[in-house]
């Protein structure tokens, strides 16, 4: 028998399951989908949180659940988990987000717990000092991580004096932060208006969003409506270099222009970032890691955030191959930016583009993330189909456009942490270098 | 009463002794496929360690009909995702794909399984590539291979379970493209592999895609199984070492569990006993040694290096680990889960304790089937170690059968004397 690579079977068109969605009086939106495949329910609750201070923000989503007026830390952990359920929270300079599941029998509760800690959350003093402790200890786990350390770098260099540019805050502010700072930023910014609530699951979207109005109707106060400023275009320089003594590998990083979702270059440069480096078959990952084997898993993807998009370039890389890379970086992004890509490959990019829009919404949880995070930019998840169709239709001019456009290497900032010692000298070959520190 | 799932099992085993699993499921557009080979860290041979790991890379660089580079660009340039990993039982691997290019995965799996494309070339930039994946895990990273490469070696004494499964350089650098061939050889065999299909298909449809696919590929098979058993610990073990990069003390123990295959009645009140001193604000050891204490910054636990509980053999352990506060007393922290375990197992549960964290396990549990591939990889391994796929419609009945007596009687068997410790000691300390 011969072996012969199967084609395709046809298309399946991208199926968008439906959305209930109803904004209650006290201005949360409610947005229910039914996926039936496990009884379960996800939960995504997003508040809009820009400018919100950083360390009492980092210091509040690590105590929202530890205590109300009638319940501890412990009693709310062993309520959600009678029903299988569990929330946390987490934020970033966008938004404060609470995430959870539970058994869909569970879906009550959940909704009743969350209401509590949304409407009496009381920050109780002791369990704020543990909880800060814990914070400011996972921090400084995290400043040894150069993966972390290279973000930081990279952040404070392109995001200048906009609030995008520290995510992080240092242990001593979060141990800083009381239960008073708590209380007052709950009560300002722990409000219903403009935020956000997604339910997926094996639910009924209209039952669904009746259990949440009824559970977080007493959920009523107003925040001002804060807005940031755009992030400021990339200033151009030279290379910033970290010093990381004794570290094995160097991390790269570049960060160029991107658009919004809802720019119309977005589609095309989605296929370009492929092209690039954005997926394994791409020419940057088949160059440094499959050819000369500089690096594990190199990356480039687009990052959208409500005040700006961008294009991060990101890789781990031998110490002694650093400055190599680079150039190989930089070659792939010039290649791209000035001669168009070929047939085969756009095609290739777009498949894997449409397919993976597929695979995204195929469980509860990709649904719900899908959901929530659309929302927070004021998409609804139909968006996905109308990008389906611009993907489709994306021509090879379109593409070279917007590569040309975006992905010049003379329109990106770069940033390499690293010995130094090692590498100063290979990166100053390809172009100037400043050194700056993370601490 | 907990929930379960219905998934549908369908088990055909090929004229060359290839089992293949399907459970049809239309509610997405999407398959995913899984080939599991029951090889893994613990067959590696001695004095190539990371070979098993090595190899899994090895199979993704071409074989007789595919070119380096083409697996992979022909599942994404199909829609799809891939990727492939080393377990110390077991090696996967597997895509998800749109719903379409089903048959196209299958070709690219029965293609390798008659044999990757061997070169030097190849097999000088893989052991490049997974020398920076060692670099970026264990090596420029604080706690890397912490506690799954550092506890084996304190627990076991035989090679094939206390070794570095991630592998020494050495090791790595003397590995030839002979052994690769002797490796695929011995191991690599269509009887000690097991292909699952989960997702939108017609059950016979792909039945037959399978038959077409892998129905040539030579008959081999499976090599006899090693017996890896240890005995159990009958002293404490104790090891430390300075992690320079670490900023804050860490500490992991393990003790013994029954054997996870021969014993699954005895096993599971370990897999829950894990969750009750471990899962959330409102379990023991989170509670004691967190909330009240603040003696750590974090603790967890969990049943099997990897932290698979049904996709590990016997030897294996329960893990319980923790980050300490800087200067932080692992003595105090050791001696506080010995009482704990010790007033577990004297007082038993309290009221409803058993039952929460049994209804939590069983979230995670389906959470984890809702994936089509992570369907297919648990239906494949179980499957493999098994014969028994439809164990995991199951395990949500059986974790939930498991009784307050049960816990008691495993928490009494977390003794210091059957106990193997590894602290770090935080070299990165500012």
């Amino acid at each position: 028998m011969t072996h012969v690579l199967p084609g395709l079977g046809p298309n399946r068109e991208l199926h968008v399951p439906s959305t209930v969605e109803r904004t209650l009086a006290n201005g949360l939106t409610v947005l229910a989908i039914r996926r039936a495949s496990v009884p379960l329910v996800e939960l995504r609750l997003r508040v809009p949180f820009a400018r919100a201070e950083l360390a009492s923000s980092s210091v509040l989503t690590q105590t929202l659940f530890s205590g109300t007026a009638d319940k501890s830390t412990v009693d709310i952990a062993a309520a959600l988990q009678s029903v299988g359920g569990a929330l946390s929270s987490g934020t970033d300079p966008d938004r404060l987000l609470v995430s959870g599941n539970a058994l869909v029998t569970g879906l009550d509760k959940l909704l009743d717990i969350l209401a509590d800690v949304l409407t009496g959350a009381t920050y109780p003093g002791d369990e704020v000092q543990t909880e800060r402790s814990r914070l400011a200890d996972r921090i400084r786990v995290a400043r040894s991580q150069p993966a972390h350390l290279a973000r930081v770098a990279l952040l404070r260099r392109v995001s200048g004096e906009h609030p995008y540019a520290v995510q992080t805050p240092t242990p001593d502010e979060v141990l800083a932060v009381d239960r008073e700072a708590l209380a007052d930023l709950h009560a300002q910014r722990v409000q219903p208006a403009g935020g956000t609530l997604v339910l997926v699951g094996d639910i009924d979207p209209d039952a669904a969003i009746a259990a949440a109005e009824r559970a977080l109707k007493g959920w009523t106060g107003d925040a001002d409506r804060v807005d940031l400023p755009a992030v400021p275009p990339l200033a151009t320089g030279p290379l910033t270099l970290v010093n990381r003594a004794d570290a094995v590998q160097s991390s790269l990083r570049m960060c160029l222009p991107a658009v919004a979702r809802t720019h119309p270059d977005h589609a095309p440069l989605q296929l370009a970032n492929l092209i690039f480096g954005g997926y394994f078959s791409s020419r940057w990952v088949e160059n440094i890691r499959e050819d000369k084997g500089y690096t594990y898993g190199p990356h480039s993807m687009i990052e959208h955030s409500v005040a700006g998009s961008a294009l991060t370039v990101s890789a781990e890389v031998a110490t002694e191959v650093t400055a190599p890379a680079m150039l190989e970086t930089l070659y792939e992004l010039g290649r791209l930016a000035n001669l168009p890509p070929k047939t085969e490959e756009l095609e290739q990019a777009r498949q894997y583009a449409l397919g993976t829009l597929q695979l995204g919404m195929s469980t509860q949880a990709g649904l719900a993330g899908l959901a929530s995070t659309y929302a927070g930019f004021g998409l609804r998840l139909d968006y996905l189909a109308e990008h389906a169709g611009r993907l489709a239709s994306a021509t090879l001019a379109d593409v070279a456009a917007a590569a040309a456009r975006y992905m010049a290497p003379a329109a990106g900032v770069a940033v390499v942490l690293g010995d130094a010692a090692k590498i100063e000298s290979g990166l100053a070959s390809l172009g100037p270098v400043v050194r700056a520190s993370v601490d | 009463m907990l929930p379960t799932t219905h998934y549908p099992v369908e088990r055909i085993t090929l004229a060359n002794g290839l089992r293949v699993v399907l459970t049809p499921d239309p509610s997405a557009p999407v398959v995913g496929v899984a080939v599991v080979y029951d090889v893994g860290i613990r067959s590696e041979p001695e004095g190539r360690t990371g070979f098993a790991h090595l190899f899994e890379h090895l199979m993704f660089q071409g074989s007789a009909n595919l070119e380096k580079l083409a697996h992979f660009r022909h599942v994404q340039g199909s829609g799809g995702t891939f990727n492939g990993s080393t377990h110390f039982d077991y090696t996967d691997y597997y895509e998800t794909l749109p719903g379409n290019a089903l048959e196209r995965a299958l070709f690219l799996e029965a293609d390798r399984m008659r044999g990757p494309r061997l070169t030097e070339e190849t097999l000088r930039n893989q052991v490049d590539v997974v020398k920076e994946e060692i670099r970026v895990n264990v090596l420029n990273r604080p706690y890397g291979g912490f506690p799954w490469l550092k506890l084996p070696p304190v627990m076991f004494d035989t090679y094939p379970n206390a070794h570095d499964g991630y592998g020494s350089f050495d090791d790595l650098e003397a590995a030839t493209v002979a052994d690769a061939a002797e490796f695929f050889d011995k191991y690599y065999a269509v009887g000690n592999a097991v292909v699952a299909l989960a997702g939108d298909f017609d059950l016979e449809t792909a039945k037959a895609l399978a038959e077409r696919h892998f129905g040539d590929v030579p008959a081999r098979p499976a090599p006899a199984l090693p017996d890896f058993a240890e005995p159990d610990l009958t002293a404490e073990r104790r090891h430390s070492y300075t992690d320079r990069l670490a900023p804050l003390p860490a500490v992991a123990s393990a003790w013994r569990v029954p054997d996870p295959l021969t014993d699954l009645p005895g096993y599971l009140p370990y897999v829950v006993l894990a969750e009750v001193l471990t899962d959330g604000d409102a379990s023991r050891l989170v509670e004691r040694l967190v909330l009240r204490d603040r003696a750590v910054t974090s603790v967890g636990g969990y049943i099997g290096f990897m932290g698979e509980p049904f996709a590990v053999r016997n030897p294996t352990a329960l893990l319980l680990q923790a980050h300490l506060p800087p200067g932080g007393d692992v003595e105090k922290v050791l001696r506080t889960v010995d009482e704990e375990a010790d007033r577990l197992a004297t007082d038993g549960l309290a009221p409803g304790e058993l039952a929460r964290t049994q209804a939590r396990m069983v979230t995670h549990l389906l959470r984890d089937t809702d994936a089509v591939l992570g369907r297919a990889m648990q239906m494949a391994v179980l499957e493999v170690q098994r014969g028994e796929p439809g164990l995991l419609n199951e395990l949500p009945r059986l974790v939930g059968e498991v009784t307050g007596e049960q816990i008691r009687a495993a928490a009494a068997s977390l003794t210091v004397g059957r106990r193997a410790t590894v602290e770090v000691v935080a070299g990165g300390a500012s």
